[in-house]
């Protein structure tokens, strides 16, 4: 008898006390769980979501789209970042205001190469705001995982309100488990040591979060950006 | 090994690790309830959690075959294994035939249960751990001692010297004037492993969750270290518990907000991966998914004991367990230490040990592991049920085969009971602390369980404890126990 005829005749053994006609929809699963945590206008869920990734170190920025070049241009410099690996399909304008070399994300790409590399820009598939958690999909403007992995510093930019959700079951709503997904939440981290929390292990050290509101934001948005709760006194 | 008793009077002997565990286990038992108090529906969440690993494991059959169609359909290869010895030779089988002699691995339980480094060392191959508490086992030669931070039994000045002393040993060298600042010993731990991990062509890993819909595995860590053994080697081989599937993607909606919460009290790891088959230029070329049994089946076969198969391995159930806090993790004598240990391993490998008989013993009943517990598992109410099944005996599944166990008595299984009862009992701090734990924790109990889990639910406030039959069974037994352990009253 091969192994997996061995297991799956042990599993039917055990589950004698399972009626024969039950089926797997019969065993009741009650959802009542909420689908996110309490109500909120798209601009407190994104100031939520600055409030969480800054809980877990990542460096949040915000900026509209026009200015997002700009501000790349200054987070590589201020890096002293001499390379900068770009995912296939990274919005062109992003990077048009920085002179750093750009290494294409392309599969001859080794680990070595990318371990030389300093910093590297991508988009992302959502970020979920109650956890400060982004989440990259592989797109073509995320690139392949290694990317965001190796080099030490990541820089993700997350398009508010387009790209933000609330919640974990909001977010995987939209997810397709078929592509590759890596969620972040703050940079890599470890507590192996007496718990005491240390950022940067393996994964990259610093990661910088840029949440971009549309080009044009409406009036009382805009407002709502400068007064957010917890500033206010 | 030595049965409970002994292993546990050795380490609360060791102030060090008393010490060591005592402050960690509260840090983060504390950090834990706060994370779990942001959320209002825990309780439901709970409860759904407890049902969705109900309904897969009543119908694991099904489960399964699904997920091996999905996997298989993405582009992984899907192997069974009967046992550990299995798994072991499957997985040494696919290492050799890609040529290499070494692997980088994510922590995983289901590799330590099976002794796969043992294996893999026999046959040639090295196994390099790259969590950082696995990296500090590993250099030390020592044990895990917890599911979550399996070095927590060192402290920072323990790490320092181990790695100074051994990182040359396998690799990269430690750097001069190493100091013990937990920053400084991440950066060498990353400096150690990197050169590994850029040059790795195989990884192994285990994983926290495999979605039978899509063939999707999902790793939860912390330190990146499970990204670079899951995406840099051109093979990755996964170890896996049949337990370890969940029906649909999105039931990863319930977990991924208990499992962060109740295991490292956050509310969300750093990095989660998943992963389905393989994709192309991005990530391993060929995935092999190893499926173990190895004692899972005879647990599925008892109506009771079934529960401990829900288990996410979040380790809230060590951290406020009295008994694990003095005795530490490897008195427990098995890759699961604690609560759930006492649990899921006499069910995995059977009662006959001395170990193994002395296990269900290993506790006060408190019942603080079943309030904190994600997935609603009555550590009580299995542990007697264990004690009946080493006292009594009776109908069991043994490796997959019905059978009639032996009552134990006047046997040396019965005496290794005893005497882990013993020590329970007589360690009077033990007890207090359990309960008071218990009443503070109280509100975390989903108030009942939908569907199979109602019956057990409906009842209970706290996990009720024959006390009765317990003290009858220790007055008849007492007698013959050996001494007491006095000493240990006025240790704090
Ligand atoms: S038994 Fe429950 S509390 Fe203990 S590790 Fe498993 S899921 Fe966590």
């Amino acid at each position: 008898m091969s192994s997996r005829a061995l297991v799956m005749a042990r599993i039917r053994r055990a589950l004698a006390d399972v009626p024969r006609t039950e089926a797997p929809s019969e065993v009741a699963v009650e959802r009542t769980y909420l689908r996110r945590h309490g109500d909120r206008t798209p601009a407190e869920t994104a100031d939520l979501l600055a409030e969480n990734l800054a809980d877990y170190r990542a460096v949040v920025h915000r900026t509209d789209a026009a200015a997002l070049p700009a501000l790349i241009a200054r987070l590589l410099t201020a890096r002293n970042a001499t390379t900068v690996v770009v995912p296939p399909g990274l919005p062109a304008d992003w990077l048009s205001a920085t002179e750093v070399r750009r290494v294409p994300d392309t599969a001859e790409l080794t680990p070595h190469d990318l371990d030389a590399v300093s910093s590297v820009v991508t988009g992302c598939a959502v970020a979920i705001a109650e956890t400060g958690t982004v989440v990259l999909d592989a797109s073509p403007d995320q690139g392949r995982r290694r990317i965001t992995l190796v080099p030490d510093h990541h820089i993700c930019v997350i398009g508010v309100p387009v790209q933000v959700v609330d919640s974990v079951p909001e977010a995987l709503e939209r997810l397709d488990p078929s592509r590759p997904q890596t969620w972040i939440s703050g940079p890599s981290a470890t507590s192996d040591i007496e718990l005491d929390r240390v950022e940067g292990v393996h994964g990259p050290r610093t990661l910088e979060v840029v949440l971009v509101t549309a080009a044009n934001p409406p009036a009382e948005d805009a407002v709502f950006l400068t007064s957010r709760p917890h500033q206010a006194s | 090994m030595p049965a409970f008793p002994k292993a546990a009077d050795t380490s609360t002997h060791n102030t060090q690790l008393r010490a060591n565990l005592r402050h960690a286990t509260h840090t983060i038992r504390a950090k834990r309830a706060t994370a779990v108090a942001e959320l209002d529906d825990w309780g439901r969440l709970r409860a759904a959690g407890a049902a969705i690993k109900d309904r897969t494991l009543r119908h694991l059959d099904h489960y399964l075959e699904q997920l091996e169609r999905a996997v298989t359909a993405a582009g992984g290869q899907v192997h069974w294994a009967a046992d550990a010895d299995e798994a072991n030779r499957i997985v040494t089988e696919l290492v050799r035939a890609t040529g290499e002699r070494e692997v980088v691995k994510v922590k995983s339980m289901a590799t330590q249960e099976i002794g796969l480094n043992h294996a893999l060392a026999e046959a040639g191959i090295t196994a390099y751990e790259t969590d950082l508490a696995e990296l500090i086992v590993q250099l030390g030669d020592d044990l895990p001692s917890h599911i979550l931070v399996p070095a927590i039994h060192r402290n920072r000045a323990e790490i320092r010297d181990i790695f100074t002393a051994k990182m040359a040993r396998w690799g990269r060298p430690a750097p001069d004037g190493l100091t013990d600042a937990p920053a400084d010993l991440a950066e060498a731990a990353r400096l150690h492993l990197r050169e590994k991990f850029l040059n790795a062509k195989v990884g192994v890993s285990g994983a926290n969750f495999m979605v039978a819909e899509t063939g999707t595995l999902v790793v939860v860590e912390s330190e990146g270290n499970g990204r670079m053994c899951l995406t840099l080697p051109d093979t990755l081989i996964s170890v896996v518990g049949i337990e370890k599937v969940v029906p649909t993607f999105q039931d990863l909606e319930v977990f991924l907000q208990l499992l962060p919460r109740s295991s490292t009290a956050e509310r969300m790891n750093p990095y989660t991966s998943t992963w389905t088959g393989t994709t192309d230029d991005d990530g391993p070329r060929a995935f092999h998914l190893v499926l173990l049994d190895n004692g899972r089946t005879d647990a599925l076969a008892d109506t009771v004991g079934r529960q401990a198969l829900r288990c996410i391995r979040c380790s809230a159930c060590l951290n406020v367990c009295p008994v694990y806090e003095r005795a530490g993790g490897h008195a427990y004598g098995s890759a699961y230490p604690g609560p759930i240990g006492a649990i899921l391993t006499p069910q995995l490998r059977g009662t006959q040990s001395e170990l193994d008989a002395s296990l269900p013993y290993a506790s006060s009943l408190c019942g603080a592991c079943y309030e904190v517990c994600p997935v609603a598992i009555d550590i009580p109410e299995v542990l007697l049920h264990l004690r009946e099944r080493v006292v009594e005996g009776g109908p069991a599944s043994v490796r997959g085969t019905r059978a009639v166990i032996k009552p134990a008595k006047g046997h040396a299984a019965e005496r290794a009971a005893m005497r882990a009862a013993s020590w329970a009992l007589d360690h009077p701090r033990v007890l207090r602390s359990g309960q008071r734990l218990a009443s503070r924790t109280r509100r975390f109990h989903p108030r009942r369980l939908p569907g199979p889990g109602r019956a057990w639910s409906d009842s209970r406030e706290l996990p009720t404890v024959p006390a009765e039959s317990f003290r009858d069974w220790w007055q008849r037994t007492r007698t013959t126990t050996t001494p007491r352990h006095g000493d240990d009253r006025n240790t704090p």
